[in-house]
């Protein structure tokens, strides 16, 4: 995501506040795919337009269709950012709270836009971040446990020490430029375990 | 009574569709008020946005779909929040339709199949097939939500009829009210959506019903009352108060001699915003599966209180725990038994039944699929409940939830069945 220049999806039913976030949108340097009739394939438009953040109101009955985004972006989450220009929209501040998408009440003013979609994208990074250490420690845990257990494959079939088996690993990996996990992974799977 | 309410003022969610009709009724027929209660009934655009409101506390409560809030108090979604269910609204009122054409392409490929009543996807799979076989990209078919029984029922008809929902087909979630549209454009093949929209479509000729939900799970639940459980924790008089006026709301829905009332009331534009007549098909016991074609007599398409339909089983809530791990929604292991306790509250259900005299299910569990037709819950008030049936002759024991899992070829299971075993001893 390039913080610079954004490709972002508006879903506004209200042609007037869409064409003046749109100005603002532009006028900052990104780039605006505005869909004015949400609802239909809303999900197909996002998959085709692939913006970087979708800034959609709240009211919008095309709304649940990006509740699916969730589950189909597992792999390539993207921020949503929520207005409301509904009164009632003071207790839905409180809502930040809610992981990736911002809340924002009484509809969205040319002033207001961008720091909104800023700190979205911020929150979204740090979440995003926090997403990625959690997948690396998960996987660095699984190498260890792969590279344990051919190691001690080795330490049996050659008569090896915990040490000279790592070093053979090691020099395999070296040598075809692989990982360690990687030649442990496919040790194991020619021997079958 | 009132001198005890936390709150007398509340706000309540719905969402146009004729199941929120005990909600209306409550508030039209006065039972809100016999309970000390000022309702204002407030009509939402999204499932997502009653969620969310609900879970800010914009709404006290609201109208929503049985697995809603389920996922919600798991965060699964945008929004975790522990919620609370303490009555289901009704069982029933869902169909799959697809596109006229679509169905004459399933009557050849397998003319007995696309005959059968109920049917199977058996010859939807042999369509499939042929699309795959041709290269060309999977069908679309539409649902409501990630979280409803409409996506849930959806993928169990299309997998038990050998059909993979995630490589076979490409399911999005669509709004209620754009689905005829979506079908008759072209950009969707088929979907699974509540009444008017199925008869809707075959009102109009652009859609042929193959199957109502009820045939694949029979008198499964569909739509229950939630709220935040930091709410029900804080207003406890007042939650009993609203769940003893929405009771006896739904008792008196179900009177059959009061069904065409009740669809004059929905139809007006504070409500369902729909015509009379149309409101009235999915309300009067027939369902009309294909233009032209005389309606089909189906008495439980709509259940609002017959059956013990108000309670809310716990084994309702762990099957659909058990869906949202099947599908991938859900990947952290967890004691499945132990969510549904959290979330569906029959002793709350119990004590409101209790003070309308009203007799209650003893036990909050019970198998779910071995009941073709209607049965009697032995206890000390014999309680008469309806078929249980699945499409596909299976039964889901709450005992075993995870040997329940393991019976599935086709699934998208992101978690060890093995660990989650482990979980659920």
């Amino acid at each position: 995501m390039n913080a610079e220049r954004l490709k972002i999806m508006l879903v506004d039913q209200d042609a007037g506040r869409s064409a003046i976030l749109r100005q603002a949108l532009s006028d900052a340097g990104h780039t605006v795919v505005a869909r004015i009739e949400p609802g239909r394939s809303l999900l197909g438009e996002v998959q085709s337009c692939q913006p970087d953040i979708v800034i959609v109101d709240m009211e919008a009955p095309g709304r649940d269709t990006l509740e699916q985004m969730r589950e189909i972006g597992r792999d390539q989450p993207k921020p949503i950012i929520l207005f409301s220009n509904k009164r009632d929209g003071e207790y839905i501040r409180q809502a930040v709270q809610a992981g990736v998408s911002a809340y924002v009440v009484d509809g969205l003013s040319r002033e207001r836009i961008m720091p909104i979609v800023e700190v979205a994208i911020a929150r979204f990074r740090e979440f995003e971040a926090l997403r990625q250490e959690l997948h690396e420690t998960k996987s660095q845990l699984a190498d260890r446990k792969v590279i344990d257990k051919a190691k001690g494959v080795l330490m049996q079939r050659r008569g090896l020490s915990e040490d000279a088996a790592y070093q053979l690993l090691r020099k395999a990996a070296m040598d075809r430029n692989l990982k360690v996990a990687e030649v442990a992974r496919t040790l194991l799977a020619l021997e079958g375990l | 009574m009132s001198a005890a309410l936390e709150k007398r003022e509340l706000t309540l969610g719905f969402i146009p569709l004729t199941d929120c009709a005990p909600l209306v009724i409550a508030l039209e027929k006065g039972w809100f008020a016999k309970y000390g209660l000022e309702v204002r009934l407030s009509r939402q655009v999204s499932w997502a946005n009653i969620r969310d409101k609900v879970a800010v506390g914009v709404l006290d409560g609201a109208h929503m779909l049985a697995a809603m809030p389920i996922a919600t108090t798991l965060g699964l979604g945008e929004i975790k929040q522990p919620m609370v269910a303490a009555l289901s609204l009704d069982l029933n009122g869902n169909a799959i339709t697809v596109s006229p054409d679509l169905y004459q392409r399933m009557a050849e490929a397998d003319p007995e199949a696309a005959q059968a009543q109920p049917m199977t996807a058996r010859a939807l799979a042999r369509v499939v097939a042929q699309e795959r076989g041709a290269g060309r990209p999977p069908m679309n078919f539409a649902m409501v939500f990630p979280f409803s029984t409409h996506h849930y029922l959806l993928r169990y008809w299309l997998a038990a009829g050998g059909i993979d929902p995630d490589r076979d087909t490409r399911l999005l979630v669509v709004p209620p009210s754009y689905m005829v549209e979506c079908l008759n454009m072209g950009e969707i093949d088929g979907y699974c959506v509540g009444e008017p929209w199925n008869e809707q479509a075959v009102a109009v000729g652009v859609g042929r019903t193959l199957i109502t939900d009820y045939d694949i799970w029979n008198n499964h639940p569909e739509k229950v009352f939630g709220v935040t459980r930091d709410w029900a924790e804080r207003h406890p008089h007042t939650h009993r108060a609203v769940l003893m006026a929405l009771l006896e709301a739904a008792r008196w829905i179900d009177q059959p001699e009061h069904r065409l009332e009740v669809a004059e009331i929905l139809a007006r534009e504070d409500y369902v915003n729909a015509p009379a007549e149309v409101v009235k098909m999915s309300m009067t016991g027939s369902f009309q599966y294909q233009a032209g074609a005389a309606p089909r007599a189906c008495p439980d398409f709509n259940v609002f209180h017959r059956y013990a339909a108000n309670f809310p089983w716990r084994s309702h809530a762990m099957w659909f725990v058990t869906q949202m791990y099947r599908w991938g929604q859900l990947e952290e292991p967890r004691n499945i038994r132990e969510v549904a306790e959290q979330v569906y509250r029959p002793d709350l259900y119990r004590e409101a039944a209790h003070a309308l005299g009203l007799a209650s299910p003893a036990v909050d569990y019970k198998t779910e699929g071995g009941h073709a037709g209607p049965w009697t819950l032995d206890g000390p008030a014999p309680i008469a409940l309806g078929a249980d049936r699945y499409a596909d002759g299976r039964c889901f024991d709450p005992a075993d939830p995870v040997g329940y899992l393991r019976q599935f070829d086709i699934h998208r299971l992101r978690v060890s069945l093995d660990q989650l075993a482990g979980l659920n001893p």
